[in-house]
Parts: C-alpha cells; structure tokens; sequence
C-alpha cells in the first residue's frame, strides 16, 4: 500500500480528480494549501498573478492505493496537472503501513477500496 | 413618468398655462427678468423622502452585489462585487453626460430624449413640473441615476463567471446609452410613445426589469454555458452573503417603489404597504414549492422568491390593493419558480445566478398583473385593470410588455455580437479555470492562511 500526497496548480483539480476517476480511484482528499518550491517566496508570477506574500496558492490531494493502482494514480494526476510550466507541483509517494475501514474495521489492502 | 404624477402636472401645467398667458403680452414691453416665473414650490417633506429614497435604491446595487457574490464560486466572488461597483461608477457618469437627458430631455419624435439636458444642463434645483413638480429637478435626475444603476447590474447576473470585464465595460456602456436610456423614454419620458398608450408602469417594470431580464436571456445565450455546467458545479459559495444581499435588496426596495410616488403622501404608503406584502407572498410560496417538489425548503429558495415578488410587484406598486399584493406575490413565487426549476434545465441555457428567470419572468408577469389587479380606488391616476372592469388595460400591457421584450431581447444579442467581435466577451478556458478575481483583477477575496 502506497500514500500518494500531490500538490498541485489548483485550477488542474478538476482535471487530475476526473482522470482519478478514470482510472477507479475514488478515494481522495483534497485540501486548500499555500506553500512554496522552486517558484520561490519572491512576488512570483501565478499564472499572471504577482502575490504579495511568499507562499503560493496550491492544492493537495492526498489518496491510498494498493499496489497496483500506483502507478495508474501518478499517470492521472500527470495526467491532469502538467501544463509544462514551473509550478506544476509534486508528487510524494509514500509506504503506508495500515489502513482500516472504520465502519467494519477491515484491514489493509481490502479497506482501501 | 408614473401615471400619479397626472394631477400634480395638470394642476401645475394649468397654473403655467395661465400664467403664460399673461406673460406673452407683458414679454414685448418690460424686460424678461421682470416677468420671471414664480418658481414652483419646493416641498419640504417630498423632497426629504426622495432624498432618503435615492439613497435607498443606491444601496440596492451594492446589496445585489452580495446577494449575487454569495452564489458564485470562492473564486469569482470579487469580480461579481467589482462589475456591481464599477457599474455604479460608470453609469453615473454616463447618466450626467448625457444619459439622463437621453431618457429624459424634450421628446424627439416619441423615441428618444433630446440632448438638451446633458452635462445637467436645465437641470437645477428648482422642480420640473412635468415629472415632479415639488422637488427640485435635480433630485428628481438623482432618484431616476439610481434606477439607471441597478438595472444593468441586474444582468450581470447571466454572465457571470466567464465575462472578461473590459468587455462587461464596454457593453454596459453600450447597452445604458442604447437600451435603457430609450426604453426608459419611451414608458417614463414624456411624450414617450408607450407612456402614451397609456401603459402603466409604476416603478420599473418593463424599463428595469424586463429589459435587463430578457438582455439577460441574450448574454447567456451569446456566451454561451460556463466549463462544466451544468454537472460540475460548485454550489453557492457564500449563502449568508446572499441573504444578507437579498435582505439589502428589499430594503433599498421600499425607496424604489414607494419612492416613486415622487412624493412624501399616501400614494407612497400604499406603494410601501403592498411592496412588503408582495415580497413575503412570494417568499413563502417559494419555499412551499420547493418543500414538496424537493422535500426540503431552502434559504436561497427563499430569498429567491423574494426577490420575484419585490420585481413582480415593481410596475403594479402604485396601482393595486393590499389582496392584488397578495396574488401578484403568490404568481411572482409559481412562475419564476417554475422558469428556473424546469424551463432552464430543459432548453439547456447557462443563467448563472438567474436574471431572466427571476428578473425576466417576474418582470413579465408583473407589467401583466397591473392590467389585471389595478384599480383607481389607489390610484385615481392610474387605471382600472381587467378585474375592475377594464380589460383595455390588459391588453395595453400586453403591448408594452412584447415590445419592451422584443427589444431587449435582439438589441442585447447584437451589442453582445458586436462587442464580441471588437475584443471577445469571453476569457479564455485558462483564465475561467483560475477564476475572475485572479486573472481580471489580481486579488483573492479570501486568503487561506491568516
């Protein structure tokens, strides 16, 4: 079992969650974030836009999946949110020890689905 | 305009009439400055409630702006505030250059308003007796610059989320200068020809919102849905603003309809009392229809209706009795309700936030329930409706209603042609994606962090 943790352009969300789809992940949470890479702190331009403060406005979508779906994850959110310029954002893959469905405590790779 | 003011300017007129008949003969032998007019009076409390009113109904535009800012996405909510604002802006200007004597300025040839008045040229403080005859004229150009306003902010409505804002500049320009100013000269100004066939319009019920309804119509038609309508919409992104914008709305409303007695009298109490009866009419049957048909009433449907019975009862308020509020209301809460809940899904348009549905539909059915609820026992000026005895009326109605709709409906589609011809109407698939607020004009209404 793999956590995926993206960040991303936040007008690419609809695009990355509709290939998710796709692809029959449905689990996501996505989450309003600022932050900063290699755009750096200095009045950045965001897609136009110079923001006053040194963070950027992103967005982060975070998903489980089992193996199998590791790969077809990072293909979707590619997928959705390369638009080819700096500020596309990242993806994190990270091992995921556990999972458990609260509802009916099932555990691991069954529990993510 | 308004029918009530008849007896004012007759009274008025007679006096002038006879006065210069004096005149003519003195002219010839003693200086003009000798022989000035009196100076018609200046009602102190008639000029303190259109004062008041003025200001009321300049409220209404930046209530709108919340009512219509709460409905959008997060990401849009400053570019609905700034189009409201910048109208305000714009159209006063427009209004004293020159717009206030197109709607307003001596008739030419039934159509148009002369350019006599512009730059406020003839318009003092002392009153003009064909339209109020105890404020000064100024007040009077004041009170109407409100209307000017609020009513192509009303279409703002259709486009909203997708129109690049030089472009909303240009055609709301446009559109004031040709589109509101005549059509407000035809039903108000004198020697307008629809005021001439004697229709009835109180408050603005064809000029304000049938007109912006049904140009509201065209512009979501020109420019077509938004990316992802109608599945992948987000839902209204701030509800509290928009009651808080509806709220304002009826508020600022007692000014434009019981400010249009033109006069601090009973005709305005009566246009007060039946514009508040109207709105909670409308309200509640809203929020019945949306309790069976969806099992659950809602706060925007509540405040929808509202707002469709403040438009429908608009034109009818000077007119009707407390029980035509009544059915004025409950019609105004059933038939935009049903525009919005099953015709726009079936012909498939995108009225973002519902200025035909609302604003069209109410307009249309209140210009046609004056023919029906009017009665001379409010309004000795006005007329008697279908249920009074005077189907005429109805029909009158009818007339002002098709031409208004006819009008707005085609010009609005052709300046939206032509301006998207000179510079697009549209942003691009990007800019939409990310937003007004960003991409037209660089700030965020809310940050994320502090």
């Amino acid at each position: 079992m793999k956590y995926i943790i993206a960040v991303i352009q936040p007008d690419r969300l609809d695009e990355v969650l509709k290939r998710l789809t796709e692809k029959e992940i449905h689990l996501v949470t996505v989450s309003n974030v600022v932050g900063r890479g290699r755009q750096k702190g200095i009045a950045e331009v965001y897609r136009g836009h110079k923001e006053q403060g040194s963070l950027l406005r992103k967005v982060q979508i975070e998903t489980a999946v089992n193996e199998a779906f590791v790969e077809p994850a990072i293909e979707a959110i590619i997928g959705g949110a390369r638009t080819g310029q700096i500020g596309d954002g990242k993806i994190f893959v990270l091992d995921l020890p556990e999972c458990i469905r609260i509802r009916t405590g099932e555990r691991g790779g069954e529990a993510i689905g | 305009m308004k029918k009530i003011l008849i007896p004012a300017i007759l009274i008025l007129l007679t006096a002038g009439t006879a006065f210069c008949e004096t005149e003519s003969p003195a002219a010839s032998t003693v200086p003009a400055a000798a022989v000035a007019a009196p100076a018609p009076k200046v009602d102190t409390g008639d000029t303190s409630w259109l004062l008041i009113s003025s200001a009321l109904v300049m409220l209404m535009t930046p209530g709108l702006a919340f009512f219509y800012g709460g409905l959008v996405r997060r990401k849009n909510m400053l570019s609905v505030l700034m189009q409201c604002l910048m109208i305000l802006c714009l159209i006063s200007l427009q209004w004293v250059v020159f717009g206030y004597s197109l709607s307003f300025g001596p008739d030419k040839g039934s159509i148009i308003g002369g350019l006599d008045w512009s730059f406020l040229k003839n318009v003092g403080l002392t009153p003009n007796a064909d339209y109020a005859g105890t404020i000064p004229h100024q007040l009077f150009m004041m009170f109407q610059m409100m209307f000017a306003i609020i009513t192509p902010a009303l279409i703002l409505g259709a486009f909203a989320e997708r129109m690049k804002f030089s472009a909303f500049c240009v055609f709301i320009l446009l559109w004031a200068t040709i589109v509101y100013d005549p059509v407000a000269h035809w039903v108000w100004g004198v020697g307008g020809f629809i005021r001439n066939w004697g229709a009835l319009d109180f408050a603005g019920g064809t000029v304000v919102h049938i007109n912006a309804g049904m140009t509201a119509l065209a512009a979501a038609l020109v420019l077509g849905r938004r990316q992802g309508y109608p599945n992948g919409m987000s839902p209204p992104h701030n509800l509290p603003f928009a009651i808080l914008g509806a709220s304002l709305l009826w508020f600022g409303w007692f000014g434009f309809n019981a400010g249009s007695a033109l006069g601090s009298n009973g005709l305005a109490v009566s246009a007060f009392t039946v514009t508040h009866i109207a709105a909670a009419a409308a309200g509640v049957t809203w929020a019945i229809l949306d309790w069976l048909k969806h099992k659950k009433p809602t706060t925007l449907g509540l405040i929808t209706g509202m707002v469709a019975g403040l438009v429908a009862i608009t034109p009818a308020s000077g007119f009707v009795d407390p029980m035509g509020a009544i059915w004025i209301g409950i019609g105004a809460g059933v038939l935009p309700w049903l525009a919005v809940t099953y015709a726009k899904n079936v012909l498939g348009y995108d009225d973002t936030l519902d200025a035909f549905g609302v604003h069209g539909i109410g307009g249309i059915w209140g210009a046609i329930a004056t023919g029906i609820w009017a009665t001379k026992a409010v309004n000795p000026a006005g007329n008697d409706g279908l249920l009074y005895g005077n189907p005429m009326l109805l029909w009158i109605q009818i007339k002002a209603v098709l031409v208004t709709v006819v009008y707005s409906f085609v010009v609005g589609i052709v300046l939206l042609k032509v301006v998207n011809v000179l510079m697009k109407l549209r942003v691009n698939e990007h800019d939409e994606r990310v937003g007004l607020d960003l991409t037209q004009h660089r700030e965020a209404a809310y940050t994320i962090i502090d």
